[in-house]
């Protein structure tokens, strides 16, 4: 019966269920984050919106709606209004080529590309238009400073974690996001590539401007960074964005490292194989709300320095180890 | 009376004309922060999410590089010292309370110090109030520290910390507000004592929050002190040699970090602190890192304390018997027309302070805060000027934030730790 419907609406049906899925999974990112910092903290967290605050994002989102939407009398009008839209366009459309578990008629995704890997990391490199375009744009000094921290930070750290993903593109000679899983049926990536595993997960912190790299907001030095004029829905949607982009980043981690939907028997059970993928997805969750939970935030010229100096040294001599190995044994 | 007070002030209480009142006095020059080129001004605070109150310190920045620092303050003046002048002299202790909101026990303590030299009466304060004070003041010392770290930790971008010396403080100020009736601006000591006798059952509470506190300490130790990113912002952050520390008038943790040993209540004891043992935490490297250090020791220092008065603490009176300043006790106000009429004097009118002028003093935690008060005989103090330590730990922030970093900025502000209620009174 799938078979019979057209193309298009296919993929429009499969577009919608999973943008529903990804903002519904967003909205509990975030509350889980609250709950697990409260627990983590001697408190308990939202409690009162429905039961256990289950509803609290509803009523988050209901209280952002209805927040006037002001636009300072200094910014460019079109940009400030266009760049949380930036944003969130990019974050979730990485969501396209993103491989969910294995069925009978191939992966679990709206569209299976056999360049699904260089695509989301086209697409995701976007998003810093969005952040510092919005800083830009605000004609503001705070949000000002922001941006230029976002730009120099996205760039220095989009580049090691290139780096380190190019070793396991080697290895799995497949730039196919399902070619990779299925290149890990023997082994994880995480134990041959485990530098690079380390490499990635550091710079997937810094490239989501998540604690302790989240110096674009860093809300004690910048107020509020990028996004300290935006109100209402257009700060919500930059909130959307950081959220679906901590998700996306932990996809990918668990779909290069972790062997993405394989586990025991999964093979011939998409249904297990999309449970382990979640339950991988969550762990990855769960230790950025940790970190968030413990570190405190390094200095602007020590997170360059870091970058350039130790993440990019390292992805490249990993880089490096595994060409030569791949060349000579593969 | 001093003999170098004008004999104007013990008589009718007011200044002889100072010259001529229609005179145009000359501002003071200015210095206009202005941008230029390659520096952009950028006013942070004075509401600002690290600035600890209403500071507002005007960057000349290039880049992320802070080139000129302007702190400015008086955003939060509410004229303390004026307010007192109109106040008998235990109403005022509740005004000089909200000076230094997250320590009011020691400002209480160094202004009851104060009159009490003036109404000689400083040695005869009983023994037991004197514990209690100095038990309180140790207290208050611990639960304004906790709030230091907290919003420290949160400049630096940790925000767990604060919860947990929030729980700290929450414990301690329990305490407090089981002795004292409240938990902010407490005015729980008095002109010649203490307000009240500890409640039953407060010595067993005690007991649970210092046995509880080690732990507590052990973690903030574990999550902050050995963290190499919270080493990494700190050391060699901010530094002031001892030279400046004490040129600019620096006290209590800041001056001590930089290497000079002064503390009051080492220096000249006062209410039995002679009779305990405490050291004074001192660090020689005059960094933010070195302040943090310091306090953290003092919050260590401040409960050994505690844990001594708690094991010495003696019965006995809680106020000084002398009847022109304490209150008669409560259930001779109902048998006896005299003790009646005598409470109703006191409470209408206040006792009277002799002539003359005085400087009181304690080690509270954010240095010497002193307060100079000068009586004209009257029931209300005639003039009362502040010494604040934040103001004064404040001065540092110009000099030593020049060259940095804006990040480096914020924390060199939560290692000054200023209360604004202070600065500008």
């Amino acid at each position: 019966m799938i078979e019979a419907l057209p193309l298009w609406l296919l993929v429009a049906i499969k577009s919608l269920v999973l943008l529903i899925i990804v903002i519904t999974l967003f909205a509990y990112t975030m509350l889980a984050e609250r709950k697990v910092l409260a627990y983590m903290q001697l408190r308990v967290g939202p409690n009162k919106v429905g039961p256990w605050g289950l509803l609290q994002p509803a009523a988050d989102a209901l209280k952002m709606i209805f927040k006037e939407d002001l636009t300072p009398s200094s910014a460019d009008p079109l940009i400030y209004r266009l760049a949380p839209f930036i944003a969130v366009f990019t974050a979730l459309l990485a969501y396209a080529v993103i491989p969910f578990s294995q069925g009978e008629h191939g992966p679990w995704s709206i569209a299976n590309v056999n360049a699904g890997i260089l695509f989301v990391f086209a697409i995701t490199s976007m998003g810093v238009y969005g952040i510092s375009l919005a800083g830009w744009a605000s004609g503001s000094k705070y949000p000002l400073l922001g941006s230029v921290r976002a730009t120099a930070q996205m760039i220095s750290y989009e580049l090691a974690m290139t780096m380190s993903v190019i070793g396991v593109i080697l290895q799995a000679s497949t730039t196919s996001l399902s070619g990779i899983v299925e290149a890990q049926s023997r082994m994880w990536f995480i134990v041959p590539q485990f530098l690079g595993f380390l490499i990635y997960i550091i710079t997937a912190v810094a490239e989501t401007n998540r604690v302790p790299f989240d110096l674009v907001e860093a809300e004690s030095e910048l107020v509020a960074g990028f996004h300290t004029e935006y109100s209402g829905l257009r700060f919500g949607l930059f909130f959307i964005a950081e959220y679906i982009n901590m998700i996306t980043v932990s996809c990918l981690a668990t779909l290069l490292f972790l062997g993405g939907w394989s586990g025991p028997g999964s093979s011939g059970h998409p249904l297990l194989g999309l449970l382990y993928f979640v339950i991988k997805v969550f762990a990855f969750l769960f230790f950025y709300i940790w970190l968030r939970g413990t570190l405190p935030r390094l200095r602007y010229d020590r997170l360059m320095a870091f970058g350039w100096k130790v993440l990019l040294p390292l992805a490249t001599l990993n880089l490096l180890v595994t060409a030569i190995v791949v060349a000579l044994w593969y | 009376m001093s003999d170098h007070l004008p004999d104007w002030i013990g008589s009718e209480g007011n200044p002889p004309n100072f010259g001529d009142p229609t005179a145009v006095l000359e501002p003071e020059p200015y210095e206009v922060v202005s941008r230029s080129d390659d520096e952009m001004v950028l006013s942070m605070g004075p509401q600002h999410p690290s600035t600890h109150g209403v500071l507002q310190v005007v960057l000349g920045i290039d880049g992320e590089t802070v080139k000129r620092a302007e702190p400015e303050i008086g955003y939060l003046h509410t004229g303390i010292e004026k307010s007192a002048e109109n106040l008998f002299w235990n109403q005022s202790l509740t005004v000089i309370d909200r000076m230094d909101y997250l320590a009011p026990l020691t400002n209480n303590f160094a202004f009851c110090r104060g009159v009490e030299k003036l109404l000689g009466i400083t040695g005869q304060v009983p023994r037991r109030a004197q514990q209690i004070r100095v038990m309180m003041a140790e207290m208050t010392r611990i639960t304004s520290h906790c709030i230091w770290l907290g919003t420290h930790a949160i400049d630096l971008g940790a925000i767990s910390p604060f919860f947990f010396t929030v729980d700290l403080r929450e414990n301690i100020l329990d305490l407090i507000e089981a002795a004292s009736g409240a938990r902010m601006n407490m005015t729980y000591f008095r002109v010649g004592g203490i307000n009240g006798d500890l409640p039953e059952g407060f010595l067993e509470r005690l007991d649970e929050v210092i046995a509880k506190f080690p732990r507590r300490m052990r973690d903030l130790r574990d999550l902050l002190q050995k963290n190499p990113i919270w080493t990494d912002r700190e050391v060699g952050v901010g530094v002031i040699s001892a030279e400046d520390a004490v040129a600019w008038g620096l006290t209590g943790p800041s001056l001590r970090a930089s290497g000079v040993a002064y503390d009051l209540r080492k220096i000249e004891p006062y209410s039995t602190y002679e009779e305990y043992e405490f050291d004074v935490p001192t660090r020689t490297e005059g960094d933010c890192y070195a302040r943090f250090l310091v306090r953290l020791d003092e919050m260590e220092e401040s409960m050994r304390i505690i844990e001594q008065v708690r094991k010495n603490l003696e019965p006995g009176p809680i106020m000084v018997n002398e009847p022109a300043v304490a209150l008669p006790p409560k259930p001779s106000i109902g048998l006896s027309m005299e003790s009646l009429i005598h409470h109703f004097k006191l409470v209408s009118e206040g006792f009277r302070v002799p002539a003359g002028d005085v400087y009181g003093a304690v080690e509270g935690p954010r240095g010497e805060i002193g307060y100079y008060i000068v009586s004209n005989g009257e029931n209300r103090p005639w003039r009362v000027r502040t010494r604040p330590p934040s103001f004064y730990n404040l001065q540092a922030l110009r000099k030593i934030a020049a060259g940095n970093l804006i990040a480096d900025v914020v924390v060199m502000i939560g290692s000054l730790d200023p209360v604004f209620g202070e600065v500008d009174r």
